[in-house]
């Protein structure tokens, strides 16, 4: 068979059989519906709460002020739309940062547009948001500053716990889009002053479709779809109950085993950064620590992503560009241009995230083939010496 | 999301290079916007005293699709008239390539672009303006 090596952990995570297993049941058999009186209904009810329990427990928050979702979208569009349409009268300002997700971005976007008042700070060629920056974009009418936990494409870690304890000082709510670190860095919302908290389970080995937002007790937020009063009316929705329990089975096994997968994917991912940057006219995007440990954001000139991405998968190798030229959009990526990176660099950025299952034999592999890809590639481009 | 045929074209390019003493160069794009093309041509005569495409070959940086599109274009021009070069549409690139996000459309403006240059490169530096 040929050989084949995921290595795009930060797009989707495979479902971790064990989570599987314990979600299989409730697909048939414990069918019911949370919001049902009956003993089907009261089963679920049962499974739905005891992973609200799991799940806060995890990031050291209350029960009550976990909210089952559909995943990291929805849960930054509450956090964001929900809490900027609820405190109105507090004022119309959001402070959020220039390469936030686009879950975050556009729904800053549109809050712009709608007369709110949206602040996107600068980031460091490094790939931080500055405790400073915050602090200078503070107003009195600040509402809200959102702050990624870990960028989703260069892996950089935020420092929220800074930026939280400045916003609590100031007595203004922060939000964390915490996609990327839920499960893999260390999250205690009281430590770190989070008044709001957005995940998605398929980032940590959990299923598709599924997420939470955390919302510290007391914080007013409104409801941005509107239906049955689920979940204290914030998001209306019979629970999905399978996602749910698959969502905390893969959480607590992910926090279990967190500090292991983390040292041995650091391991894999600093040889594959060194040996990707010794290819001639490579680089790392984002500064090298504090990243995700399975963050491998690189970049090479003369090539463009896309082609890069091709030839890889040709390889067997699923790797994924950040950069221009998808499908979707021609711009470059808003994450390297953020960081200050030129246009004709960000064209040839390639993201490599590394998971449970990568091995060392994996990386050599990688190290192996992407040499002559690159090579290949040049020799077809007009750019650079020849 | 591509057509086989964009995909077979990209894995297998063709008249990838430059060549020596080209009789023409058509440079376009630009990296900031991520395609950059050159196609370099060298005119012959046929049998019937018209000047054809006796050799082309390009360079390419940019998507998959910008570099099948460059292949592509080359490989239907060598042989032909200039006059017949010239008459290829973005309609009849599209058609060769198969399904593509109409997004990625500008790639099959940007090689007929070179070409274009390229012929009139080799027609100015012959003299001969055109109309």
């Amino acid at each position: 068979m040929k050989r084949r090596i995921y290595l795009d952990h930060a797009a989707t995570t495979p479902l971790d059989k064990r989570v599987l297993k314990e979600m299989e049941p409730f697909f048939s058999e414990r069918l019911g519906n949370a919001g049902s009186l009956h003993s089907f209904g009261q089963e679920a009810r049962e499974a739905v709460e005891k992973a609200r329990e799991d799940i806060a427990k995890a990031i050291n928050a209350g029960q009550e002020e976990i909210y089952f979702t559909s995943g990291g979208t929805e849960s930054d569009n509450i956090a964001l739309q929900g809490v900027m349409k609820a405190n109105r009268e507090k004022g119309k300002g959001l402070v959020t940062s220039a390469f936030e997700h686009h879950a975050v971005l556009h729904t800053a976007q549109h809050l712009e547009k709608k007369g709110f008042d949206v602040n996107f700070l600068p980031v460091t060629k490094e790939g931080f948001v500055e405790l400073s920056e915050v602090e200078k974009a503070l107003h009195k009418e600040t509402v809200l500053v959102s702050i990624m936990h870990a960028n989703n494409e260069i892996g950089t870690v935020q420092p929220v716990k800074e930026i939280g304890e400045m916003c609590r000082e100031r007595g203004v709510l922060f939000h964390s889009d915490a996609v990327q670190t839920v499960g893999k860095e260390k999250i205690d919302v009281q430590k770190m002053g989070i008044d709001l908290l957005s995940a998605s389970a398929h980032k940590f080995y959990g299923p598709k479709g599924v997420g939470f937002l955390y919302k510290r007790a007391g914080v007013k937020a409104e409801p941005i779809a509107f239906g049955g009063g689920h979940e204290k009316g914030l998001r209306s929705g019979t629970e999905n109950t399978p996602g749910i329990v698959g969502m905390a089975s893969a959480l607590k096994l992910a926090v279990k085993e967190m500090a292991e997968d983390n040292a041995r994917e650091r391991k894999l991912r600093n040889k594959l950064i060194d040996g990707c940057l010794e290819i001639k006219d490579g680089w790392l995007n984002g500064a090298r620590e504090p990243r995700l440990a399975c963050n491998a954001a690189l970049g090479f000139d003369f090539v463009e992503g896309e082609s890069m991405v091709l030839m890889l998968s040709d390889k067997g190798i699923a790797a994924s560009t950040g950069s221009a030229c998808s499908t979707k959009s021609l711009e470059p990526s808003h994450v390297l241009r953020a960081i200050g990176l030129p246009h004709v660099k960000c064209h040839g950025s390639l993201r490599f995230t590394l998971g449970r299952n990568t091995s060392a034999k994996d990386i050599d592999y990688v190290l192996q083939e992407l040499p002559k890809i690159v090579q290949r590639l040049r020799k077809i481009s007009p750019l650079g010496g020849k | 999301m591509y057509s086989e045929k964009i995909f077979k074209e990209f894995r297998h390019p063709k008249n990838i290079g430059e060549i020596k003493n080209p009789d023409g160069v058509g440079k376009v794009g630009n990296p900031v916007c991520g395609d950059v093309m050159h196609i370099y041509i060298k005119v012959g005569k046929n049998k019937k005293g018209e000047e054809i495409i006796k050799n082309v070959r390009f360079r390419t940086f940019g998507c998959i699709v910008a570099i099948a599109n460059s292949s592509l274009l080359t490989k239907m021009v060598k042989g032909k008239s200039l006059k017949d070069a010239e008459k290829i549409t973005k309609k009849d690139l599209i058609k060769g390539l198969g399904k593509m996000p109409p997004i990625k459309y500008h790639c099959s403006i940007l090689a007929l672009d070179a070409l274009r240059k390229a012929i009139q490169d080799y027609k100015n530096k012959k003299g001969k303006a055109v109309k």
